[in-house]
């Protein structure tokens, strides 16, 4: 239950991190540690290097501009969630992030740190997929933006190259009149979900939906849109049959095989319900 | 059937690579070198003989090694020490007066009978002792109080008592801040 060998390295600029990356096999980079550093606890994981990111200047900022919420990559999780600006403009990231870990985890766990784990089940992420949010990454080819659908590609694993450096998540503002709402089902409080849903929900002037996001963690290899759903209610009134619908749609997106947790027959349940009660929920927000 | 050989990327180690690392630990300064692996909790334990930070799962998980980071509660199992170089650390010996008059928070535990054992007290001291001194309200709810206690395991109370000791706790602090703004 201790770390196994590795060198450490603690730049202070991006340029730097990137090249200790990129001249190093097998570097990784450590933001709050709380994923990475049990993983070497566990023997998990064994990086060459650890690039530690703290000491870059510049790297714990919250901006919100032309519509986009801007999370550098060492602000810590409790950081953005009690941001009152953030919350006065997309507040679902507080109600999402109650359900990341327990406070101390979120204190030191960073929210880039949680998108480039990206754990099946991780909540931040369904969020970023959830509004088409993105991530800027640096490497040594210089930097680009990589869109949340094209991030995730399955548990773990995102398109992010081993050398590059996610700077900063960018999570797009909701449209006024937009409804959004969350709900997951998890064991204890502040494990990671067996199942989630995350739903936006907008409607035309006579009370038809005009728009419907839906994105699930927890139920595949990936947080991933419910697309099949989403084209279910949009143009409905939500009636019963039409959330019916919407929950037969998505029963093939659910590909988690049976685990100590839950059995597929069972997440397809828990889906089920989410579905129901996370579009009412964002539908009754809507205006 | 072939099995194809993983493309592991060789890892070019030093030895047993060590930093030498300045820390505020309960108000003093300390300075050690040590290994780039070594835990803040071994630090803390090990080099420093503070071993009321207990250890129990080194996953982030019991919260038995809770200490507040740069004023807020943290896993010292999921820090490294050198993470912590230039940081300000609190354990639970920062409590207690110099002639052994309790905290606020450990006279509620007491009070309330929320240790039998022991061994995650430490953890969910700081922790409550973490969120007693955070800006804002506290949601004192049994449901709030749980939620606060979330990410630490005990395995002799119960719980219930530990609600209430939270709850007295926080009567304890609010009387000693009006006190003062008395007198
Ligand atoms: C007990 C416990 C319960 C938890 N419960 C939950 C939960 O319910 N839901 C949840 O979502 N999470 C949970 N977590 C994980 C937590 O949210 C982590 O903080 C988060 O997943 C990782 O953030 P970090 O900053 O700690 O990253 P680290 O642990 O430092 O890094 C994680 C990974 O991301 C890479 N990385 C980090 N930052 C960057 C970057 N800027 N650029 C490129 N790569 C980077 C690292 O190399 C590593 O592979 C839990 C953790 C614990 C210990
Ligand atoms: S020892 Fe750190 S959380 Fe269990
Ligand atoms: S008092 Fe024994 S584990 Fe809590």
């Amino acid at each position: 239950m201790k770390p196994p060998l590795f060198d450490y390295a603690s730049p202070e600029t991006i340029a730097d991190a990137v090249s200790a990356l990129s001249s190093n096999p097998g570097a990784m980079v450590l933001a709050g540690g709380q994923s990475l550093v049990p993983a070497m606890n566990f023997r998990l994981a064994s990086p060459s290097v650890l690039v530690d990111l703290q000491r870059i200047p510049g790297l714990d900022t919250i901006s919100i501009d032309d519509g986009v919420i801007r999370v550098g990559a060492m602000v810590r999780h409790r950081d953005l969630e009690l941001d009152d600006a953030v919350n006065a403009v997309h507040p679902l990231i507080r109600e999402v992030m109650a359900h990341v870990a327990h406070v101390p985890i979120r204190n030191r766990g960073t929210v880039v740190g949680s998108l480039c784990h990206a754990d099946a089940a991780a909540e931040m992420p369904l969020l970023l997929v959830l509004t088409d949010g993105a991530v800027k990454a640096v490497g040594p080819k210089g930097e680009r933006i990589i869109a949340a659908r094209d991030l995730f590609q399955f548990h773990m694993t995102t398109t992010r190259d081993a050398d590059e450096i996610v700077t900063e998540a960018h999570f797009p503002v909701p449209g006024t009149g937009a409804g959004l709402a969350f709900d997951e089902f998890a064991r204890r409080h502040g494990d990671y979900a067996i199942a989630a849903i995350g739903a936006l929900i907008e409607k035309n002037g006579d009370g038809t939906v005009s728009r419907a996001a839906l994105a699930a963690c927890g139920i595949g290899d990936r947080p991933t849109r419910l697309a099949a759903s989403e084209a279910a209610l949009t143009g409905t009134r939500l009636d019963d049959a039409d959330l019916e619908a919407a929950v037969r749609a998505a029963r093939d997106e659910i590909t988690a095989p049976d685990d100590m947790h839950a059995t597929n027959a069972y997440r397809k349940h828990l889906t089920g319900a989410l579905i129901k009660r996370v579009v009412a929920a964002a539908a009754a927000r809507a205006k | 059937m072939t099995q194809r050989v993983a493309n592991v990327p060789v890892n070019a180690v030093s030895p047993d690579p060590t930093a030498t690392v300045r820390l505020h630990v309960n108000g003093e300064e300390v300075e050690r070198t040590v290994s780039v692996r070594m835990l803040l909790s071994d630090f803390l334990r090990h080099e420093l003989g503070l071993t009321g930070t207990h250890v129990g799962c080194e996953h982030g998980v019991c919260g038995a090694c809770t200490v507040m980071i740069d004023g807020r509660a943290g896993r010292s199992c999921l820090t490294l020490a050198v993470q912590a170089n230039g940081h300000e650390i609190r354990t639970v010996e920062s409590l207690a007066g110099p002639e052994g008059d309790l905290h606020p928070v450990q006279e509620a535990f007491k009070d309330c009978h929320a240790l039998q054992c022991g061994y995650c007290t430490p953890g969910m001291i700081m922790n409550v002792v973490s969120h007693l001194e955070a800006d804002g309200d506290l949601d004192l709810t049994d449901e709030g109080i749980r939620d606060m206690l979330s990410g630490n395991l005990c395995r002799c109370t119960g719980y219930l008592n530990i609600v209430s000791a939270v709850r007295r706790a926080a009567e304890l602090t609010e009387q000693s801040h009006t006190e003062q703004a008395g007198g």
